[in-house]
């Protein structure tokens, strides 16, 4: 069967490197499936999960917002966070949604404040979602 | 001559400096090499953000987004980073010395690290933030200093951004450098990573890209992701100078220690053979008398 290569890179590490035979990201525009072969693309992703096919079974990363890059032969997801799923800390992740939470109810925020906040959350709610996901 | 009790205490306090700071140079030592893994580990990141920046540069007409745009410099912002702590030789000097020639009438500045900000509160200048980070910075906690930058660029209060910070060029050199980072233009966008060449473009892999949901909307994306990365990766770079120049300072600062112990050694023992001669002298002196 026919293989991509996969990279996910963050600035602080290769997160992920190796062959897969799909991969599903979220879009800016709504989920996308890559399968080999797709045509060249670029788009713009967003905090969410990003569910790796591979030979040996489906890997699962939380992601940040970032892009995605599409070869005939190759995908570069680039984002300013990727976790797998072993190692997101479930506690951490839903205190930073209380907490985000939190600020948006009780205190007033200025624009800018309120778009690093939102950030912030949908970031953990994305972490808390892949480790949920597959609990169960 | 000095009383040999003195000289004692004085060797022994000088010992206790010299392992302080021989504890302070390995640290520093294992740090710097941390510090540079970690600017290292941003590569694969630039070699991608290259490709795409220069695949979308044949797509759009240039001046097209307003980070791109060259506007008259009526106003510049300089995020200056220097270390939160001391005992790193020349480093912040030299970087503040730089500081300090910069016009300070329509210089804004964005402070991150202690040093940087005390010497911008010290001297007056007009400073309109100040970011502390830790050690280890994470890209996200250097987001929140650029995206400051990149809105007062944003919003017109400024015309150019530079970074300011000492640059690492090897273990004993660090070179402050200023570095104009907004408006972006052509030729440092083609330049994010040298290396980036060497990865096929898309007309090696006769490849043209799909752009979702369009070119200029990918772009305004990009960018700003450029200008967050470039200080993340200087922000590092400064990192591993400061880790480096503490290393060599206190190396130096062990040797100095060492060769003092060395010389008050020296006069101890002159002062010791003093004494005991002195004390022979008096025997003999002495005993001649009694005789």
């Amino acid at each position: 069967m026919n293989s991509l290569q996969l990279e996910i890179v963050t600035p602080e590490a290769r997160v992920f490197t190796g062959s897969a035979q799909m991969v599903i990201a979220p879009g800016s525009e709504g989920g996308l499936g890559i399968l080999p072969d797709h045509m060249p693309l670029m788009t713009e992703i967003l905090p969410g999960e990003v569910l790796v096919t591979t030979e040996d079974g489906e890997l699962s990363f939380a992601v940040g917002g970032g892009f995605l890059e599409v070869l005939p032969d190759r995908v570069s997801i680039l984002t300013d966070m990727a976790l797998v799923e072993s190692e997101i800390d479930e506690k951490a992740a839903e205190e930073a949604v209380a907490r985000a939470e939190k600020e948006m109810r009780d205190k007033v925020l200025s624009s800018e404040e309120l778009a690093t906040v939102q950030a912030s959350l949908l970031r953990s709610l994305a972490q808390l979602h892949v480790k949920r996901r597959t609990h169960r | 001559m000095a009383n040999t009790r003195d000289i004692r205490r004085r060797i022994k306090s000088v010992k206790n400096t010299a392992q302080i700071t021989k504890a302070m140079q390995m640290v520093a030592a294992s740090k710097m090499r941390k510090a540079q893994q970690a600017a290292l580990a941003g590569h694969p990141y630039s070699q991608v953000l290259n490709r795409v920046l220069v695949s979308l540069r044949d797509m759009v007409s240039a001046d097209s987004h307003p980070l791109l745009e060259v506007r008259p410099i009526k106003k510049t912002l300089v995020l200056l980073v220097t270390s939160d702590k001391g005992l790193c030789g020349a480093l912040n000097t030299n970087v503040l010395r730089e500081t300090a020639q910069l016009d300070q009438e329509n210089t804004l500045f964005v402070a991150s690290g202690k040093k940087g900000a005390s010497f911008l509160a010290r001297t007056g200048r007009n400073m309109i933030a100040d970011f502390a980070l830790p050690d280890n910075p994470t890209f996200l906690q250097t987001k929140a200093i650029s995206k400051f930058c990149l809105e007062k660029f944003l919003s017109g209060e400024v015309d150019r951004v530079d970074v300011l910070y000492p640059k690492f060029v090897n273990t004993l050199v660090q070179k402050p450098l200023i570095v104009t980072l907004l408006p972006i233009t052509d030729e440092k966008a083609a330049g994010v990573s040298p290396t980036g060449a060497d990865h096929p473009s898309n007309e090696a892999t006769g490849a043209q890209y799909l752009f979702e949901p369009d070119a200029d909307e990918v772009l305004n994306s990009v960018l700003p992701y450029y200008f967050h990365f470039e200080v993340f990766q200087m922000i590092l770079d400064a990192r591993a100078s400061e880790q480096s120049a503490r290393m060599v300072a206190m190396k130096s600062a062990t040797d100095n220690a060492k060769s003092l112990v060395k010389d008050l050694t020296l006069e101890y023992n002159k002062a010791r053979q003093a004494s005991i001669t002195t004390e022979l002298l008096e025997i003999t002196t002495a005993q001649m008398a009694l005789a």
